[in-house]
């Protein structure tokens, strides 16, 4: 059977009442009128110097063609599509390797005080040496928790992060005069890896997973050579486990003289339990909108600092910030690669993150990650029996289930149990990726879900479950309860439409 | 504990399920060697009125441009931010959502961001911009890097007249990817790097091997740089032109696209967002449309879902690094998404003629406290160009002692153009620059705040 839009398939009453009114309103450029107003221009004091007479040919003919629209109108128009959208605050969000833990408030308050906010990256460093203290505890923190002592806070976000980190070794080898060409990768790296590798003039060379989803030693030791820049590594891994053999792997890759990097999104298994640095890792980045709580924000700003070995120190982006005595000031380190970027870093992100920090101190860490293993754990054991679990033994803070058996039995594929989720009041676990695992859940529930939280989704999952034995239709045809259902993306992409056009002749020149 | 809601009684019942007796067993995985025998070296915890009165007290040892009167600018600006713009980017829905993969719960994210895209390619004259990059420097080594992959070619020509961070970040960018960055000159009387008809220009374009020319308008002297005239020999040679333009200015400047543009990328930190230290800004990043399938970062689309409801989605995802790996047009992965909702916000929120009116606020002040300026004897003109909101000038003292002079008067007195590049490692903008001071002026100047200032700077 298949199933009207109207299905009665609201699976969870209480998702059903929230629904918001169906799908997009008007664009924010139907709205209003001519001569609507949000805020007034202050009226011009005195007599200036015409426009005209200062900026000649420059002068702009035609008027961007922006909304005109009013206070209330603003608020209205983005509080609809606030209630479009779903957030940490709306429910859980277990999608993993990307940590959606709850953002503490105090910290959005922090970034917001005007001794931060307000500063401007080239004041006079006297008149901004709580910012630089801010910064320059940050970096040790960051160094302690990582193990590995040299700190940049200037990269954006994760994928920057590791950009700069290959640029780094990069530099240090140039620097040995070593010319190396490949950089290796497991087959269950995030896609960001090879892109970095790729943008640094590097091949990527696949290393394949073995049986136990660590990486294949003896494939990485016959890959292993002279001409090997770096080994690319996530610990623990997209599968959510250790690699056991971290320290065989750090130590092959040390023997032809390449360097190894820790992609950090899954940092949040191993605060204050074991350290990157101590595994054998020359560089790491964080994700600050991951391990330290501070929001996404709808897809950044994130920001993504890179921790090296001393070695390695010197070569990092700058400013980074030095203590000489009391006093705080920003330098390039000596061989640094120069900036990778404008500013100082993503200052008000770094704000909460050192709030959150601070907030719960060494113990307060370790217990986070306890918790966010914990919590994993007791998801998998109870999900296992339902979905297929390829790598079942003790996970950290996630795991993979395999919705293979369900396609194959029911032709249900994962992306229907995803958009079914969706009718329950969960957001999705990440689907299809790590890609070695077919039909793959990636489950991070984080340590900020309360018992009843995962329960409920376990609830969920077990009447998708079912659903899918008894009336597979209902979730091949899911979501029913959203502002809008699921998407033509094949038009999306095929008939490209990227914007709004005035209509034309519809504008004056003096708006 | 803090932010945890699991009770100790339930954390035993969650083992007992996971079938451990202690929390230590989970970690069984973790080799011995590499687990860590001791507690992190980090403060104590502090509880939230601790913490809150600790950050208070790390705030109040700055003087934030802010509480002064902030005539600095050199690519972080201290416009007005309307009320409405922080109330907007409070509402959890937004800055507690993921990237939008599931469209069918971030409708808001994604319509905000094609409303943003339609905004950006209004104001750049430019087919379609994508969702916001970094910032303007990583926006502009994207753009150069694009070029390259457009033409096939690994030489862009840079004018050294771009902010010098700009040029730093390109140059990081650059090296890495082992393409060649030449730099061409600007003119020390007028100020500007685009000259129509300069032979410079045109040996430096002359092999036709240069991907892209790259120019920013203003430039980092302030000054109106001939778009046209870049645009037209970049076209000449095969190369594109890619424009570093600023957003607000775009208010009354003309549109890059009008002029020739191919890519145009600009810093967004001015529409709206706090100037927080330099970051998080956005970067802007806008092209013609045939370029579409070579451009970085993501990009939101309209279209509808199963019932026929306009709906939208992250689109033309094939040039990305989930679907391309090592093929992907860059290895960005995210946007700026809150700092686009913010900029969003605040466009709608001045509207039109507020932006308009902002820009030309602006740049009649910047020539009222120039000339002022001059008048005191103290400060030299450099540029003869036409500028905008910032410019500069020679000043005949100490510039760095001036500078800390007028902070304990209440001013952040310009941005020194000696030690904006000094901190780049990039190469001069002028031969002698060592007592040149950047001056920017925002519509949040009064007359009387340029009277003062010109007043106390005089008396030093």
């Amino acid at each position: 059977m298949s199933a009207p839009a109207e299905h009665p398939a609201a699976a969870n009453s209480d998702a059903a009442a929230h629904r918001p009114a169906r799908g997009p309103r008007e664009l924010i450029f139907e709205l209003g009128a001519e001569e609507s107003r949000c805020v007034e221009a202050p009226a011009p004091e005195g007599e200036w110097e015409p426009l005209e007479a200062l900026l000649g040919d420059a002068l702009r003919k035609t008027p961007p063609a922006l909304p005109n629209v009013s206070e209330l109108e603003i608020m209205r128009h983005y509080g609809h599509l606030a209630e479009m959208n779903f957030g940490v605050d709306s429910g859980m969000y277990p999608l993993g390797s990307c940590t959606m833990k709850y953002n503490p408030r105090i910290n959005e308050d922090a970034c917001r005080l005007d001794g931060f906010a307000g500063a401007h990256p080239h004041q006079p460093a006297a008149s901004v040496q709580g910012l630089l203290e801010l910064m320059w505890e940050l970096q040790e923190a960051l160094g302690e928790i990582s193990g590995l002592p040299g700190v940049t806070l200037q990269p954006a976000a994760g994928a920057h992060g590791e950009l700069t980190a290959l640029m780094c070794f990069r530099a240090y080898h140039l620097d040995q005069g070593d010319v190396r060409k490949r950089v290796l990768i497991p087959d269950s790296a995030h896609g960001t890896n090879p892109a970095t590798v790729s943008m640094c003039g590097y091949e990527a060379e696949t290393i394949p997973s073995g049986s136990d989803g660590g990486v294949d030693m003896e494939a990485l030791r016959a890959a292993l050579a002279q001409d090997v820049a770096a080994v690319m590594l996530t610990n623990p891994n997209t599968l959510g486990l250790f690699e056991a053999s971290i320290l065989d792997i750090t130590e092959a890759a040390q023997a032809v003289g390449a360097l190894v990097y820790c992609d950090g999104a899954n940092m949040n298994a191993v605060l204050g339990i074991s350290r990157p640095g101590d595994m054998g890792f020359d560089a790491l980045h964080f994700n600050l909108h991951k391990t330290f709580s501070t929001p996404h924000g709808g897809g950044g700003p994130g920001a993504g600092p890179v921790c090296v070995t001393e070695k390695l120190a010197s070569y990092l982006p700058g400013p980074v910030v030095v203590r000489d005595g009391d006093a705080y000031a920003g330098r390039m380190p000596e061989r640094s690669i120069g900036r990778v970027r404008t500013f100082w870093g993503n200052v008000g992100v770094l704000v909460r993150a050192y709030a959150y920090i601070r907030a719960l101190g060494a113990e307060g860490l370790r217990e986070v990650s306890e918790q966010a293993v914990l919590s994993a754990n007791y998801l998998r054991q109870r999900l296992s029996g339902l979905f297929d679990c390829p790598f079942c033994r003790m996970c950290m803070h996630e795991f993979v289930l395999s919705g293979a058996a369900m396609r194959k039995e029911h032709g249900v594929r994962t992306l229907d149990i995803a958009k079914r989720l969706l009718d329950h009041g969960f957001h999705p676990p990440t689907v299809y990726f790590p890609l070695i695992v077919e039909e793959s859940m990636m489950i991070e529930p984080t340590e900020t879900e309360p018992l009843s939280a995962l329960d409920a989704f376990v609830d969920a999952m077990i009447s998708i479950a079912e659903e899918i034995r008894t009336d597979p239709e209902i979730v091949k045809n899911a979501p029913y309860t959203t502002p809008v259902r699921r998407l033509d993306e094949a038009r999306a992409a095929r008939t490209p439409d990227l914007r709004w056009r005035p209509d034309p002749g519809g504008l004056s020149a003096d708006g | 504990m803090r932010y945890i809601p699991i009770t100790c009684e339930q954390r035993e019942a969650m083992l007992r399920a996971v079938g451990v007796s202690a929390i230590d067993e989970l970690f069984d995985a973790v080799p011995d060697a590499v687990r860590l025998k001791r507690p992190l070296a980090l403060p104590g915890p502090l509880t939230e009125i601790e913490l809150s009165r600790h950050l208070a007290s790390l705030a109040g040892h700055n003087a934030p441009a802010t509480g002064l009167v902030c005539l600095a600018g050199a690519g972080c600006y201290d416009h007005y931010i309307p009320s409405v713009v922080d109330h907007v980017a409070r509402r959890p829905e937004f800055f507690t959502a993921y990237t939008p993969y599931q469209p069918e719960v971030s409708q808001g994210t994604l319509q905000a961001i094609y409303e943003f895209q339609s905004m950006v390619c209004e104001l750049t004259g430019m087919d379609v911009a994508n969702a916001s990059m970094y910032d303007g420097a990583t926006a502009f080594a994207e753009a150069a890097l694009m070029a390259c992959r457009v033409t096939k070619r690994s030489k862009v020509l840079c004018a050294v007249s771009v902010h010098p961070a700009w040029r730093a970040t390109l140059a990081t960018y650059a090296a890495a990817a082992s393409v060649e960055v030449v730099t061409s000159p600007a003119e020390e009387t007028t100020g500007v790097s685009i000259v129509p008809g300069s032979s410079t220009l045109e040996s430096l374009l002359a092999g036709d091997d240069v991907a892209a020319v790259l120019v920013q308008s203003p430039n980092v002297l302030g000054c109106i740089e001939d778009v046209a005239a870049a645009a037209a020999a970049a076209h000449a040679h095969g190369a594109l032109a890619v424009v570093a333009a600023d957003p607000v200015l775009l208010g009354v400047l003309e549109a890059p696209g009008e002029l020739g543009a191919d890519i145009v990328v600009g810093e967004g930190q001015p529409l709206g967002n706090a100037m927080s230290f330099g970051g998080p800004g956005l970067g802007l990043f806008a092209c013609r449309e045939e370029f579409v399938r070579q451009m970085p970062g993501r990009l939101a689309g309209r279209t509808v879902d199963v019932d026929g409801a306009p709906a939208f989605v992250l689109t033309l995802s094939t040039r990305e690094q989930h679907i391309r790996r090592e093929k992907a047009t860059s290895n960005i992965c995210s946007n700026h998404g809150l700092n686009a909702l913010v900029a969003g916000v605040y466009l709608a929120a001045v509207g039109r003629s507020g932006l308009q009116s902002i820009a030309r606020d602006a740049v009649q002040k910047a020539c009222y406290l120039k000339g002022r300026l001059i008048e005191t004897g103290r400060f030299a003109p450099v540029t003869s160009a036409p500028y905008a909101r910032e410019f500069a000038l020679r000043y005949d003292g100490d510039v760095e002692r001036m500078r800390s002079e007028m902070l304990e008067r209440g001013y952040l007195a310009g941005v020194g153009l000696a030690e904006l590049c000094a901190g780049s490692g990039r190469p001069a903008v002028l031969s002698d620059q060592d007592s040149v001071v950047l001056f920017a002026v925002t519509e949040k100047r009064t007359r009387e705040e340029l009277d003062a200032f010109v007043r106390e700077v005089s008396s030093l």
